[in-house]
């Protein structure tokens, strides 16, 4: 049990919490990083990625959504937990069609950013190679879901901060999809505005700003000097006292 | 598959898929044809062209297009990027680019011309030509020249590396960057950069300058062999500028026929298809492009070096200018058609790219922050048209109203080469084959000949120089007489 109230164990450090804050707020606010993928600071987090997987006091649960709590034990950067993100990431890669060289996210994609940090080398699986329609009807905004992980931030940004419920994912299991509400089915003729939060949160390049692709140079772009888990330190120490 | 998914540990097992864009064929296969008279009649290479790749783009926005379009071609990635951006910055709406994003595409164009002319010239022809064409195989390869000429060896490695770094300082990475984006650049050049880039180049320049003295050494020992090595007649092909001068980047296009005479001139690129047409064979995947005015038969034509430093009236740069008035007086008024004197040309070439390089580096404008041009209204259609290191490259698309490609053909400096390498091969058959047999030395020769094109038969493996070569000798009633293959040499 830790002695300072409000505080649990991070793979033997100590992390201090606020009270109401999930294990992986409390982690990112002191610098140490937990993969995650499907949760976003703005959003209520749903779970559903299940990168973020840690185990607490020996069971395990998902880091976005657990409650920090006083003395827990909590463990995540082991070679378990990071080999079975690294495969999690690996069928990730395989059921869309993400080809990192040509895409226009490469560099600034999460996705690809968790991938580097797990050390995954290569796909493992066979590709699926997945027929995904791509919609580019919207006169700003290219949904490509080639690139989709259906981590439903689009959705939930939609839903619950611009008030328009855009999009949602239908199918079940490998027949998972994002869909678009409006009478055709087509974001162009969707609500969705290049403003809205939906527009500018997807973590991946499924949901892109049309013709500014490779705008920023490589080594300006956000994981070219920094990687994933370095910048979750550096942004957690800009914000400290 | 499901045992697999399900086995204890998984991620130690290994499992191979094919991934469609990397399926490029690694193959050169030569069919010669007999006549009665057991002579030459037909030569066949048979190349498989990427035609899949235009159904790739397809769908796809345009702003990717040239990112996209660089896994066409392991070797010369840049060209094809620029070709595809050229196309874009008009669909797009752009108006004319910034001084400084021209200069800065162009800067990155001659060091893709530097370092696939090096890699060529280095790794490629030169174990042929230093160390004999008959020479061992597994001695016909960089580490044979190493081994009997390590100075140049030496040299050819670092104007390749030069090229690159070229390159990556304006695309950000060696191989496959960025940098050209619809309307200009992405990135402006240091002053750190230009610095570090000037600081090497006179160098380059030097050593360039020795491969041509070098070639021409090679071609005064016996000049007889280097100029009908090879040989036939045909017209010829290349951008030049608007004052008829050799530019690689951008220009109209030329045509002579193979006594020198103009066909056509400053022909705006944008109106290729009504120039030019494709015949398709059935023994061959890659079409045959061809003047229309002039007809299939006859209307064929080379590009690449040789063909553009004859096609244009001068070199804009004044050592390799010398080079090319010295390879234009070997034809006594007339252009020269030996195939082995494509090295000497485009080592001419290499001289040329490091010296507007340097030039570039020389240009206040270089390291300029005006990167991008005016947006105006989108556009339809644009066709993007460059001097790829093997010659002409056009890419054609046309973009639908909402930002997709509806529409993309390309034609790349191979297939332009294609009916010429033919003939150059059965120049070479007719020359070395005797009786009904394919000799070791025979293929030799066909290699050689094949090489001096340095065609794209397979982006990936024929760097490498493990590209596998095939002949196989048919008679007048088609029978096939004898089938022999080899690894091509230059595999270190
Ligand atoms: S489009 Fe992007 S934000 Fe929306 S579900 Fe797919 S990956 Fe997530
Ligand atoms: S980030 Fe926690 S389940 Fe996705």
């Amino acid at each position: 049990m830790s002695e300072i109230p409000n505080s649990f164990t991070l793979d033997g450090q100590l992390v201090p919490f606020e009270p109401g804050q999930t294990i992986l707020q409390a982690a990112l606010a002191a610098g140490h990083y937990i993969p995650h993928l499907c949760s976003s600071p703005e959003l209520k987090p749903h779970g559903s990625c299940k990168l973020c997987t840690v185990v607490v006091n020996g069971r395990h649960g998902s880091a976005c959504t657990a409650h920090a709590m006083p003395g827990q034990d909590v463990q995540s950067d082991t070679p378990d937990l990071n080999g079975k993100r690294r495969l999690q990431v690996q069928m990730l890669f395989v059921e869309g069609n993400h080809f990192c060289p040509g895409c226009e996210k490469s560099g600034n994609c999460k996705l690809q950013a968790v991938a580097y940090d797990l050390e995954m080398l290569n796909p493992h699986f066979p590709h699926f190679f997945p027929q995904r329609p791509v919609d580019a009807s919207h006169p700003d905004i290219l949904l490509d879901r080639n690139r989709c992980i259906m981590c439903e931030q689009c959705v939930e940004a939609s839903r619950d901060i611009d008030g328009k419920e855009v999009f949602g994912l239908a199918g079940r299991g490998l027949a998972s999809h994002l869909v678009v509400n409006s009478p055709s089915g087509l974001l162009g003729d969707s609500a969705l505005e290049a403003g809205d939060k939906a527009a500018n949160i997807c973590p991946v390049g499924a949901i892109v700003h049309k013709r500014v692709g490779y705008a920023k140079p490589i080594g300006a772009r956000d994981y070219d000097t920094l990687g994933i888990r370095a910048q979750a330190r550096a942004a957690a120490e800009g914000e400290g006292p | 598959m499901f045992d697999l998914e399900t086995a204890a540990n998984p991620e130690k097992l290994r499992r191979i898929a094919i991934d469609p864009v990397s399926r490029v064929e690694g193959h050169g296969k030569v069919t010669l044809l007999l006549d009665e008279n057991n002579k030459v009649h037909q030569v066949r290479l048979h190349i498989v062209e990427f035609r899949g790749f235009e159904k790739f783009i397809e769908g796809r926005p345009y702003w990717e297009v040239p990112v996209t379009v660089q896994r066409l071609c392991g070797i010369c990635p840049v060209s094809h990027q620029l070709a595809a951006v050229k196309a874009m910055d008009i669909i797009a709406g752009f108006g004319p680019l910034p001084a400084t994003a021209e200069k800065l595409r162009r800067l990155m164009h001659y060091g893709q011309i530097l370092q696939s002319h090096a890699v060529h010239f280095f790794h490629l022809a030169s174990p042929d030509l230093l160390l004999g064409f008959d020479s061992e195989m597994t001695r016909r390869n960089i580490i044979g020249v190493v081994a009997d000429h390590p100075e140049l060896a030496t040299q050819g490695v670092l104007l390749r590396k030069f090229g690159q770094e070229v390159i990556r300082h304006v695309s950000g990475k060696r191989v496959h960057g960025t940098g050209a984006i619809p309307g200009g650049v992405n990135k402006a050049l240091s002053a750190a950069e230009q610095a570090e880039m000037r600081g090497g180049i006179d160098a380059m320049i030097k050593w360039s300058r020795d491969a041509v003295q070098l070639l021409k050494r090679l071609h005064h020992g016996n000049p007889e062999f280097y100029n009908r090595f090879g040989a036939f007649d045909s017209s010829m092909m290349g951008l030049v500028n608007g004052k008829g001068e050799l530019d690689l980047y951008h220009g109209g296009l030329r045509a002579r026929d193979a006594d020198g005479a103009i066909l056509f001139d400053h022909v705006d690129y944008a109106t290729y298809d009504s120039l030019l047409d494709e015949e398709v064979k059935p023994w061959s995947y890659m079409k045959f492009p061809y003047i229309r005015a002039i007809g299939p038969e006859h209307g064929w034509y080379k590009v690449g070096p040789l063909a553009r430093v004859q096609v244009c009236d001068r070199i804009p740069s004044p050592l390799a200018e010398v080079e090319r008035q010295e390879l234009a007086a070997l034809g006594q008024g007339r252009p020269v058609h030996g195939t082995l004197l494509y090295h000497w040309a485009r080592l001419i070439e290499m001289l040329h790219a490091c010296e507007v390089i340097r030039d570039l580096l020389d240009d206040p404008d270089i390291t300029g922050t005006t990167l991008m041009a005016e947006p105006g209204p989108r556009v339809e259609e644009a066709v993007g048209v460059i001097e790829a290191p093997r010659g002409t490259l056009f890419h054609h698309y046309r973009v639908d109203e909402h930002d997709m490609v509806s529409f993309c053909n390309l034609i790349v400096s191979t297939t332009n080469n294609n009916q010429a390498m033919n003939e150059a091969i059965r120049s070479v058959a007719r020359q070395f084959l005797t009786g009904r047999e394919i000799t070791e030395p025979l293929m030799n020769h066909i290699e050689v000949a094949i090489r001096a094109y340095d065609p794209c038969l397979s982006c990936a493996t024929h760097a490498l120089g493990k590209m596998p070569l095939e002949v196989e000798l048919l008679d007048a009633e088609g029978r096939l007489l004898q089938r022999r293959a080899h690894n091509m040499a230059g595999a270190a």
